[in-house]
């Protein structure tokens, strides 16, 4: 298995250096860095939004930021996080990691790797510089709901543009994914030996090209309405507002998925690892994810059950989202069935792991809460909303990345992560997240809307609690920044098999990965 | 709904769960004290759904951190090589398909009887506009009556410049009034962009839908007076356009609806009443709501 010639062990990479390396490179190892990096850029960008809003809900009144930009920054928080840190960090994870996994020397597309890449910059930049255009960003939420978004000044324009550009950036990296997986996969690797990352990425790659085009749709329509005079969302041209909503969450449901899939695959490489035992129901698992892939198509109304819509559409959409938890269920079942009468050890990617699946139970029940159609009107677009997607985003999609990222720093670096700093990193960052997120469900409870600038005086003392919480967490990930350029920069060396449980193709190449890896096919028995 | 609240009144854990806080106070820890019975059928119901998930909950994690403290490698945990079992994986598939069942039940019941507008004793017409409410009495007692409802909280209060009112935010010059025990139908659009239109206490909470119109009925089974907000981003001021809704005995009522009735004859009165306190002129107002009823029309006709 011995893949590895005298000329990768030096590292060496070929081509130019400095900064034209990082813009001309084809090597997949290369472009999971770059973005892992944009996402992380991305991330303390949506951070340092996030904690605006905080410093202004920290009591009631106004006092910080006026309504305007309030909305403009609770929209940029939305689109920031979920397609400038969540996806592209998980797409970073998928370039560096599957080609590893399943013993093919690179990506498919290696050309076409660096262009999906490159798109983001440029995307980001609309994103972000659509602060400083007059009438500042777009603020009709992530949503962007018609026709308030009709509403919106050139800014709305620009996040249009940008979501049109990291669409295809998506849809390239998903063809990408799909097409390494396919057919790339060393001799021997079936499709059910595969690690359970790579078909879970496999499943996302699929749910990216079914449903960013209806994203692009759905925005363009807007595009459209907003100067050529159509009327698709404008009820006096015989358009329906509604419909907006259908289009977005068609695409919207599904997309809650791709941000979560991937994180059951980093998930479900771990516990396996540090609990030194195979992961249980392997077949089960690889069901699961198809099974509520395959659900995510069928339940979008569920966000759009106070839009009004028949007893029978609300009956359907509610009965085929509970059904959804049935294979979640599934999955944490598996999770801990592997921990049982494992020989358990706690490192930091295992901590990162157990706390995932800890927390993001909590906000698969509360999903279950809000499925229930009469129950859902009750907490629909309040704060009982916000902590839900919060318990499955944050705890749910970034913990699974932390746990992925200490498990495979070692791998991408060389050198062994500081415990000491991940496990910090991990308590602060448990404990703040908990502070920040769990009184949202009493405040959306007790009728707390969301999207609001200020409140009423009864929820002072939640709120207030809240954003003590959010700082907290926001500062704890800078651990996480100082654990990561330590790492780089030295420390202890990491063995070719770093962890002592841990199996998988990618723990046969030299720490760090050699610039190329597997020129020559592994065989696998 | 009897089921539901009988099986939950015998488990005493649900004082911990889910603490019944004094009636008049805001809530802060649950949901609102229901004042309908749809909104009581609610609240039953996301108790009930709390104990099953509670007990799901402390049935999963107590099994991972009893591995998590005994199957320790530390502790001489030798690791078992199990990996799969069919009728443990059948099992936790089909219970708790049957769980999801026995939740779905009550909730159909539910989403069928909030869905049956038919028979109102009174039906309003509330449309929503950037960022204010305005109100039509369609039918039964108080029909011709229409107003305009804005916040009224003073902005001095939101900017700091003076101590907040008890109803900080959630006050308005002109509440919706309706009479105790009769059942009212709320038919919901919008002159601009999409609202919604959510009373807690009553379990309502319908979208107002620019040029569609969309219902929603309850029937308030208390006096008193009911707060609540817009539930759609709908520009600048979504945080600022509360409702209030006053709940009155039947001879109240009769009374608010001749005021409101001889207010209405003196010509353009009403209007000039309600006008917006940012100084917008009456005429302003008044046009806006007539736009609205236009809207509104035309989209009656196609639906």
């Amino acid at each position: 298995m011995a893949a590895v010639t005298h000329d990768q062990l030096q590292g060496h990479q070929h081509g130019q250096s400095g900064l034209m390396r990082w813009i001309t490179t084809t090597n997949h190892k290369d472009i999971g860095t770059l973005y892992m990096f944009f996402s992380f850029f991305m991330f303390l960008s949506g951070g340092v939004m996030a904690l605006t809003i905080r410093a202004e809900l920290f009591q009631p009144g106004l006092q910080v930021v006026q309504p305007e930009f309030f909305n403009q920054l609770t929209t940029m928080h939305g689109l920031v996080m979920v397609f400038g840190a969540i996806m592209p960090a998980f797409v970073g994870f998928a370039n560096w990691m599957i080609p590893l996994m399943i013993g093919a020397s690179d990506m498919a597309f290696a050309r076409m790797n660096n262009w999906s890449f490159w798109l983001l910059p440029p995307a980001a930049i609309l994103l972000l510089g659509s602060f400083f255009v007059p009438g500042g960003a777009a603020a009709a939420g992530w949503t962007m709901y018609a026709p308030l978004s009709v509403q919106m000044g050139m800014g709305m324009d620009l996040a249009i543009f940008a979501i049109h550009i990291m669409g295809i950036s998506s849809i390239m990296g998903a063809i990408n994914i799909v097409v390494t997986v396919l057919n790339m996969r060393a001799p021997g690797m079936t499709m059910m030996k595969m690690p359970m990352f790579c078909w879970t990425w496999l499943i996302t790659a699929y749910l990216l090209i079914a449903v960013m085009p209806v994203l692009a749709g759905a925005v363009t329509m807007i595009l459209t309405d907003r100067h050529f005079g159509t009327s698709f969302f404008n009820a006096a041209g015989g358009g329906d507002p509604v419909m907006y909503q259908h289009i977005f969450w068609f695409f919207g449901h599904p997309e809650v998925y791709i941000m979560i899939l991937p994180a059951f695959g980093i998930v479900s490489q771990i516990i396996p690892a540090f609990a030194r035992k195979p992961l249980f129901g392997y077949a089960s698992m690889v069901y699961a994810v198809a099974a509520i892939a395959i659900l995510s198509f069928a339940v979008w109304a569920h966000h759009m059950f106070a839009t009004g819509m028949p007893a029978a559409g609300q009956l359907f959409f509610m009965y085929a989202t509970m059904l959804i938890a049935v294979p979640t269920g599934v999955k944490v079942f598996n999770w801990v069935a592997t921990m049982w009468r494992g020989s358990l050890s706690f490192e930091t990617p295992m901590l990162w792991a157990v706390g995932f699946i800890f927390v993001f139970t909590i906000g698969g029940f509360t999903g279950l809460i809000c499925a229930i159609a009469p129950i859902d009107i009750q907490v629909q677009d309040t704060y009982y909303v916000v902590a839900h997607f919060h318990y499955v985003l944050v705890a749910g999609s970034l913990f699974a990345l932390f746990a992925g990222a200490y498990y495979w720093l070692p791998k991408w670096t060389g050198h062994m992560p500081s415990e000491f700093l991940g496990k910090l990193h991990f308590w602060c960052s448990l404990v703040f997240f908990n502070i920040t997120f769990f009184p949202m469900h009493f405040l959306g409870l007790a009728g707390m809307p969301r999207r609001i600038p200020d409140y009423a005086l009864q929820f002072a003392d939640f709120n207030a609690l809240i954003s003590i919480g959010a700082f907290g967490f926001g500062l704890s990930q800078l651990i996480f920044l100082v654990a990561v350029i330590k790492c780089i920069r030295g420390g202890e060396r990491a063995a070719a098999r770093s962890w002592e449980g841990a199996e998988g193709l990618e723990w046969t190449v030299p720490s760090p990965a050699p610039h190329h890896t597997f020129e020559e096919a592994p065989v696998l028995r | 709904m009897g089921h539901v609240s009988r099986i939950a009144s015998f488990l005493p854990a649900l004082g911990a769960v889910a603490p019944a806080f004094a009636q008049d106070a805001p809530a802060r820890y649950n949901l609102q004290t229901p004042v309908t019975s749809i909104a009581q059928q609610i609240n039953d119901m996301h108790t009930w759904l709390m104990v099953i998930c509670l007990v799901i909950f402390i049935g999963v994690f107590g099994v991972m951190f009893w591995a998590v403290f005994n199957h320790r490698k530390s502790k001489g945990a030798v690791a078992a090589h199990f990996h799969e079992n069919t009728v443990v994986e059948i099992a936790w598939t089909i219970i708790p398909i049957l769980i999801l069942l026995g939740m779905a039940w009550p909730a159909t019941r539910t989403v069928i009887d909030m869905k049956d507008t038919s028979n109102p004793d009174i039906t309003v017409k509330a449309t929503g506009y950037q960022w204010k409410w305005g109100y039509d009495y369609l039918q039964g007692e108080g029909e011709g009556v229409r107003f305009f409802s804005s916040m009224s909280t003073p902005r001095d209060q939101i900017e700091g410049g003076a101590p907040k009112g008890e109803a900080y935010l959630l006050e308005v010059d002109k509440p919706l009034v309706v009479p105790v025990g009769k059942k009212v139908r709320m038919l919901l659009t919008a002159n601009d962009v999409i609202h919604s239109w959510w009373v807690p206490a009553f379990g309502v909470k319908q979208d107002a839908i620019p040029g569609f119109i969309r219902d929603a009925w309850f029937l308030a089974e208390k006096e008193g007076v009911f707060r609540g907000n817009c539930a759609e981003l709908c520009g600048r001021d979504h945080g600022f356009m509360p409702i209030e809704v006053h709940v009155v005995s039947a001879e109240r009522y009769a009374q608010w609806v001749a005021e409101q009735q001889a207010g209405m004859s003196a010509g353009t009165a009403a209007a000039v009443s309600v006008t917006p306190e940012d100084g917008a002129p009456a005429g302003v107002g008044a046009r806006g709501l007539d736009v609205g009823l236009n809207v509104a029309a035309v989209a009656d006709g196609k639906t």
